[in-house]
């Protein structure tokens, strides 16, 4: 439980997805003009992550790692995906983010409408392709990767709230003409970032 | 949504030259005035990842230069056949494939790179360039001109990335190409540089030179 707790926060906090990987920079950029959409992006980026990312571990460690196969028949112990993992991951989420949409807007038009549009966005946002690559690497197992992928998906959506809440305020200073719109946007993302690495020097207690 | 576009293009006759003025232009208008990084907005995250060091930059500037422009071609041969409706998934599998050839030719001739690059060869199938140019551009055109397009829009992404690590690796390290340029004995390395929220503030700082000199003002 600790350890799923301290997996919680390192996501959120100290490898943001946006602050230390700098993932999913595209809609972040786009969609942080106004605080709402903000909200509705990020929402449904939690929710995809939430549920995107388990998935493809389940794909991963039962289908494509050296021995994952095992299960199937002990002949294939040898059997080696992993060339495909970029191929399975994708149709996972892509399928994933259809079949999510689709049942949504089947089922609470109210809901569709808060995130429908942001949904087949979110297919080609890198931070959650990005999310499913970092779990080869990571050896989590399902619990720690569902809590890994809510985490990301937690401090995705602050980041861009917090972007475009300032952005919002933005819109009011006297900004020079060349630099307004997307490259104060970037200096204002580095110096968030900034700030948020003073969260790598946390120890966390547990 | 690009039915219109490709029906316009199947009526012109092939009578076009294999460089015409508007085909280059295909190549030259990514490179400054519709340049992916800095008027799209594409294709930022590995932008702003990869270029802490101008040796892994070239390498990933090649790698999309290669997925974009043979994603191109091939989206653009398949675009009649393709289902309007799963036409994103078609694209993924197919750049995912190509990214997929990438990242295993990388591990087989330049492990290390391959290796410090870490998951951003991956996240290729996801940069924006690559989606951006097969739904606004192989889609609705014929698959040389979408080549171009690719090799334009690969340039113009690729220059701005080597200039960002360009000066992060010569600021940041004091080296060019792992070799040391500035002199340890007068410039200590800035840390800073090395940090990719530094990559965000030149990025900043380039776009402000770019639009400043083309007079783009963004509302």
């Amino acid at each position: 439980m600790e350890n799923l707790l301290n997996i919680f926060v390192k996501s959120i906090f100290i490898d943001n997805m946006i602050f230390a990987y700098f993932l999913g920079m595209c809609s972040y950029l786009a969609v942080s003009k106004k605080y709402k959409t903000a909200t509705g992006l990020g929402a449904a980026v939690i929710f995809v992550l939430a549920i995107t990312v388990p998935l493809n571990w389940v794909a991963y460690n039962y289908l494509l790692k050296e021995g994952a196969l095992t299960w199937v028949s002990e002949s294939l112990a040898d059997v080696d995906l992993e060339v495909l993992k970029f191929i399975v991951f994708i149709a996972i989420v892509a399928a994933f983010v259809q079949l999510i949409e689709m049942i949504v807007e089947k089922f609470s038009p109210s809901l569709y409408n808060a995130l429908g549009i942001f949904l087949p966005l979110i297919a080609v946002n890198c931070s959650i392709l990005g999310a499913a690559l970092f779990l080869p690497t990571r050896e989590y197992n399902l619990a720690e990767a569902t809590t890994f992928g809510i985490g990301s998906g937690v401090g995705w959506f602050l980041a861009v709230v917090s972007l475009a809440a300032i952005r919002e305020k933005m819109a009011y200073s006297d900004v020079p003409k060349p630099l307004r719109g997307l490259g104060i946007t970037f200096i204002v993302v580095g110096l968030m970032a900034f700030g948020f690495m003073s969260f790598a020097g946390f120890k966390l207690p547990f | 949504m690009s039915t219109e576009v490709i029906e316009k293009v199947e009526v012109k006759k092939e009578t076009e030259a294999l460089f015409s003025k508007k085909r280059k232009s295909l190549v030259s208008n990514p490179m400054d005035s519709d340049n992916p990084i800095t008027i799209q907005v594409l294709g930022i995250c590995s932008a702003l990842a990869v270029t802490i060091a101008l040796q892994g930059t070239l390498i990933m500037a090649f790698a999309v230069m290669f997925v974009v422009m043979m994603a191109n071609v091939v989206i653009s041969a398949l675009r009649n056949t393709i289902p309007n409706r799963i036409r994103i998934i078609v694209q993924l599998v197919v750049v995912a494939t190509l990214v997929a050839t990438v990242d295993q030719t990388l591990r087989a001739f330049a492990y290390e790179q391959s290796k410090a690059l870490s998951v951003f060869v991956g996240l290729i199938i996801t940069n924006c360039i690559v989606m951006g140019r097969l739904e606004a551009f192989a889609m609705g055109n014929k698959p040389w001109d979408s080549l171009l397009d690719g090799f334009g829009n690969s340039l113009g992404y690729a220059w701005i990335i080597i200039a960002i690590a360009f000066v992060r690796e010569l600021l940041g390290a004091g080296k060019l190409f792992g070799f040391q340029v500035l002199d340890k004995a007068w410039y200590t390395a800035n840390g800073f540089f090395a940090t990719p929220a530094a990559a965000c503030i030149i990025l900043g700082v380039i776009i402000w030179i770019l639009r400043a000199r083309s007079g783009y003002v963004e509302d």
